[in-house]
């Protein structure tokens, strides 16, 4: 199967992990993940005012391009994933914002939400099946005890995004547990790291990130995955002492293709 | 006060809030990562928008200070949704000519070699226009 795919400007610099993991875990998975032409940065933080149009259309086009291809959206950055959500249900819902967009893109036939948008944990929940990615465990990462760090974008606005139960989510344990491993459940893994707020007062950031990663740990955890580059960043910068590693990472390692150097 | 009106308005049409639904439990404050860095809070930004007071919040520096992780949105017991409130407020403030609260002039003093591009883009998303 081929889905449309949207790494966004993280995965191609600071990143290049997360995006070289997802997309040889996703070929091991029997995915192949076309990166969008021409893909724009797609901002970073979804404005959720209805007049503004121009920082929006980096995702529209994604969106419509998949939709042309009749390919689902996939995107591994929270941070993306839920910009470019959040701007399809704007298009979906807000005809005003939506006919604006169309007459600012020239779009050929014009867009209107059509796309369906997939943050690759979803992928591997609907698409694949937590099951199927069991069964191509190879190296089984049986006895880690893991906890999963969902952070803010996954999750919320939950109605838009609906991945999951926004104050008790499993999907990332659910993964977690597919590997082999024990998930850690923490109070504080839908909670806030201080997101950008690091540019202009990384104390608050570094208070935020040490009370998610002192509570995981008072949980048993000897890791913290995320899918989010900046949530890394943060909890690192604060000193996690214990490692924090993308999602995506411990897959390509369960799957056996964290080496592989033919790939991408 | 027309003018307080006006951006009372401006601001209601921009979000799609309606503050007067807003009970005033506080709970959007209470949730809220930024609570210590704001001189004015979620709540707050509602309230004071309904009651047209407005420019204390278009010269507060608490309107760079939402992180739209989308919390209060999301635990508003009413619906409200006070970070679309914020984000207007802000937006109002940042179209007007050199409001911009950061230049690229800025940025070699904020990174280091682990920073994430995200990280960048947010920040300009946030205090540019
Ligand atoms: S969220 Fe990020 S990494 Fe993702 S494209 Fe957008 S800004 Fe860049
Ligand atoms: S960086 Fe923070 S703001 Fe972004 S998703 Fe991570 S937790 Fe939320
Ligand atoms: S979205 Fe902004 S105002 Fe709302 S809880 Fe998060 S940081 Fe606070
Ligand atoms: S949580 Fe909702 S109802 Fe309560 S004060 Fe905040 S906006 Fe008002």
């Amino acid at each position: 199967m081929k889905v449309s795919y949207f790494p966004g400007c993280t995965l191609k610099n600071k990143a290049k992990d997360l995006d070289a993991y997802a997309y040889r875990s996703a070929e091991a998975l029997g995915i192949t993940l076309e990166e969008i032409e021409n893909w724009q940065c797609c901002g970073g933080v979804f404005t959720t005012a209805n007049n503004e149009v121009a920082t929006k259309l980096s995702s529209v086009r994604a969106l419509k391009e998949a939709n042309d291809k009749a390919q689902p959206l996939v995107t591994v950055c929270s941070a993306c994933h839920n910009v470019i959500k959040q701007t399809n249900h704007a298009m979906q819902n807000d005809k005003a914002f939506a006919d604006k967009v169309n007459r600012y893109m020239a779009a050929d036939g014009g867009y209107a939400g059509e796309a369906e948008v997939y943050h690759y944990l979803e992928m591997l929940r609907d698409l694949v099946g937590f099951e199927t990615v069991k069964k191509k465990v190879v190296n089984s990462l049986k006895g880690k005890k893991i906890a999963a760090y969902y952070g803010c974008l996954l999750l919320r606005p939950n109605s838009v995004m609906r991945m999951d139960d926004p104050e008790n989510p499993s999907i990332m344990e659910d993964f977690i547990r597919a590997l082999g491993a024990d998930a850690v459940i923490y109070a504080r893994r839908n909670e806030c790291c201080g997101g950008y707020i690091s540019v202009e007062s990384p104390d608050a950031a570094k208070k935020n990130s040490n009370a998610i990663i002192e509570n995981a740990k008072a949980a048993g955890a000897q890791m913290i995955i995320t899918a989010c580059p900046l949530c890394k960043y943060n909890l690192v910068k604060s000193g996690a002492d214990i490692p924090v590693v993308y999602f995506t990472e411990l897959l390509a390692e369960a799957l056996g293709v964290k080496e592989d150097t033919n790939g991408k | 006060m027309e003018n307080n009106q006006y951006l009372r308005e401006e601001i209601i049409r921009m979000s799609g809030v309606n503050p007067t639904k807003c009970m005033k439990c506080g709970k959007c404050s209470g949730t809220c990562p930024a609570y210590d860095e704001m001189e004015y809070h979620p709540h707050q930004f509602v309230s004071m928008v309904d009651n047209g007071e407005i420019e204390p919040l278009l010269n507060s520096t608490s309107i760079y200070k939402c992180l739209s992780c989308f919390a209060c949105i999301e635990r508003c017991p009413r619906g409200v949704e006070p970070a679309k409130v914020v984000e207007a407020v802000r937006l109002i403030a940042i179209r007007r000519q050199g409001a911009n609260r950061m230049t690229a002039n800025d940025i070699p003093a904020m990174v280091d070699e682990d920073t994430p591009q995200q990280l960048l883009v947010s920040a300009f998303r946030k205090y540019t226009k």
